[in-house]
């Protein structure tokens, strides 16, 4: 479903942000990407998204390579994925129907009636049928997370990217997304791809895990064996520890001299 | 300070001054490959109109008041100031000339461009940098639709379909109130008022330029304003700026505009 060979990417030449990042991830499975805050993470899923292109390596989705599509093919791909962003990023201007009717207006010509049934069962799927008419203001952060999965499964797309969907959530409306992503994604026969660093949440729901640190891969596997691993980084992650390979301290002059420095 | 360090700070301003002007450049070559391709993604836009109609709504139904209540008071103002000056030379018939000239050729178009690059301008920027700052472009692109067919061909089209039509009603507006000012509460004739600027105002000279130049102004203002929508940096401060900008570089065009419109069409294209 998505293959990623030795990819290389930096926003400029001097810092790249990923190196040499090698994945594959099977079709009907829900793979977490972790890793802490500036890891690469999320832009790894934007390469996976093709907003943007690797600068070394090769990104093959849904049996493309990203770096070869033009304009056209690119849309004729992302119709086929959807992505729920951070919070949700859902149009503040229409209601909730409108926002999950969207991408069906867009891209079908369907009767006003079918497309008023598809957002009505998208809605339920989501548990906020209830919630329609209501504009995105009027939404909690966990129904706007919602709103905006049911507006990303709109299409059936075949792969769904989540972009730290957890942050910021209650923890009801937490058990909520985390049963929504496991049930949507083998209900519709789906692949997901996972972007967190809520990592004891997300392997409750993960079948497979790539850590990242430093723009790179430093480990893989299944949940349990990613909770017993032995490689400092991911014990100190997994665990939230203070200190470890990641230091507490953000790195600076030497603190005496900072302070002598101060004095004079 | 050494002929070296002299020969430094001049290389540095030297650098500052051509990396500015760089940029500018830079900037506005975008700006115009980003006015071609929103005309050229305008299918959207003009084959589901109702997009457009909304924007007309927003740019041009909601800065009706303002535009009406200021074409008003020009109106009374420029027949008070005409007035004063034209019975000094027993003129004072010639009043509905002077204001329908005034306002049709020049205030009309110029001050509701000005009022609609701060009111209209400025909301279109605003909208389009927050939809930006908030992922709604972003995630606009990721159902694979166009933003820029989607959300700024018709806010474009909606600008400049909605600018001529209030300058047209500021220029009434503002004849009404030189008719309140002139006729009803000074007492010039109102047959000579009429008349007269029936007799002045040429159709194509006066009224079509004043048009052409609303279009103009239209485009340049709705253009500046979707573009620093589009171009903002996504965060509050961001968004401010790129609106300020809008309401400033708007403004700016808007009269350097109107002076060499105004030279080629009233010299009859001889420089002034």
């Amino acid at each position: 479903m998505v293959e990623i060979q030795n990819v290389a990417f930096g926003y400029d030449a001097a810092r790249p942000v990923l190196r040499d990042v090698s994945l594959t991830i099977a079709r009907g499975s829900v793979i977490g990407i972790m890793g802490q805050s500036g890891c690469g993470k999320t832009t790894l899923l934007r390469l996976i998204a093709a907003q943007f292109l690797p600068t070394q390596g090769a990104v093959r989705v849904l049996g493309e390579a990203t770096s070869g599509l033009d304009r056209e093919a690119l849309y004729r791909m992302r119709r086929r994925m959807g992505m729920l962003f951070q919070f949700g990023a859902l149009f503040t201007d229409m209601s909730v129907y409108e926002n999950v009717a969207f991408p069906l207006r867009e891209h079908t010509v369907l009767a006003e009636d079918l497309i008023h049934d598809l957002v009505v069962l998208k809605l339920e799927a989501v548990g906020l049928r209830g919630a329609a008419q209501l504009m995105p203001a009027e939404l909690s952060g966990g129904m706007a997370r919602r709103v905006a999965l049911a507006r990303c499964i709109a299409l059936d797309p075949q792969l769904i990217l989540y972009d730290e969907p957890f942050t910021g959530l209650d923890p009801i409306s937490f058990g909520v997304i985390v049963r929504l992503i496991r049930e949507l994604n083998d209900s519709l026969g789906a692949t997901s791809v996972i972007v967190t660093h809520d990592v004891q949440e997300a392997l409750g729901v993960v079948d497979y895990v790539y850590f990242m640190a430093a723009g790179r891969v430093i480990a893989e596997g299944k949940p349990d064996e990613i909770r017993a691993s032995r490689e400092p980084f991911v014990h100190q992650f997994v665990n939230g520890e203070l200190d470890g390979p990641v230091p507490f301290h953000y790195p600076a002059p030497a603190y005496p001299a900072e302070l002598e420095l101060a004095e004079v | 300070m050494s002929l070296a360090q002299i020969l430094e700070h001049t290389r540095g301003r030297l650098e500052r001054l051509g990396n500015a002007v760089t940029s500018y450049v830079w900037r506005l070559g975008f700006a115009s490959r980003f006015l071609f391709y929103t005309v050229v993604h305008s299918g959207t836009a003009l084959r589901r109109f109702r997009l457009t109609v909304a924007e007309i709504y927003f740019a041009g139904v909601l800065s009706l008041i303002i535009i009406l209540v200021s074409g008003l008071f020009v109106g009374m103002v420029l027949a008070l100031q005409g007035y004063e000056t034209l019975q000094r030379f027993g003129a004072s018939e010639s009043l509905g000339v002077l204001v329908a000239l005034s306002l049709v050729r020049e205030l009309g178009p110029v001050v509701a461009g000005l009022l609609f690059a701060s009111r209209a301008g400025s909301a279109i920027t605003a909208e389009i940098g927050l939809m930006k700052a908030t992922e709604q472009i972003s995630a606009m692109e990721m159902m694979a639709v166009d933003p820029i067919a989607r959300v700024v061909a018709p806010r474009f089209w909606g600008g400049v379909l909605s600018m001529p039509i209030l300058a047209a009603l500021f220029s009434a507006l503002g004849i009404f109130g030189g008719y309140l000012v002139g006729v009803q509460l000074i007492g010039v004739d109102a047959g000579a008022f009429w008349s007269q600027m029936q007799a002045a105002v040429d159709l194509r000279n006066d009224i079509l330029n004043g048009v052409i130049k609303s279009v103009v102004f239209g485009v340049a203002v709705t253009w500046i304003a979707v573009f620093e929508g589009y171009d903002a940096v996504p965060t509050a401060e961001g968004v401010s700026r790129a609106t300020t900008r809008t309401v400033v570089t708007s403004s700016l065009a808007i009269l350097a505009l109107d002076f060499v419109l105004t030279a080629l069409m009233f010299t009859g294209g001889k420089p002034a």
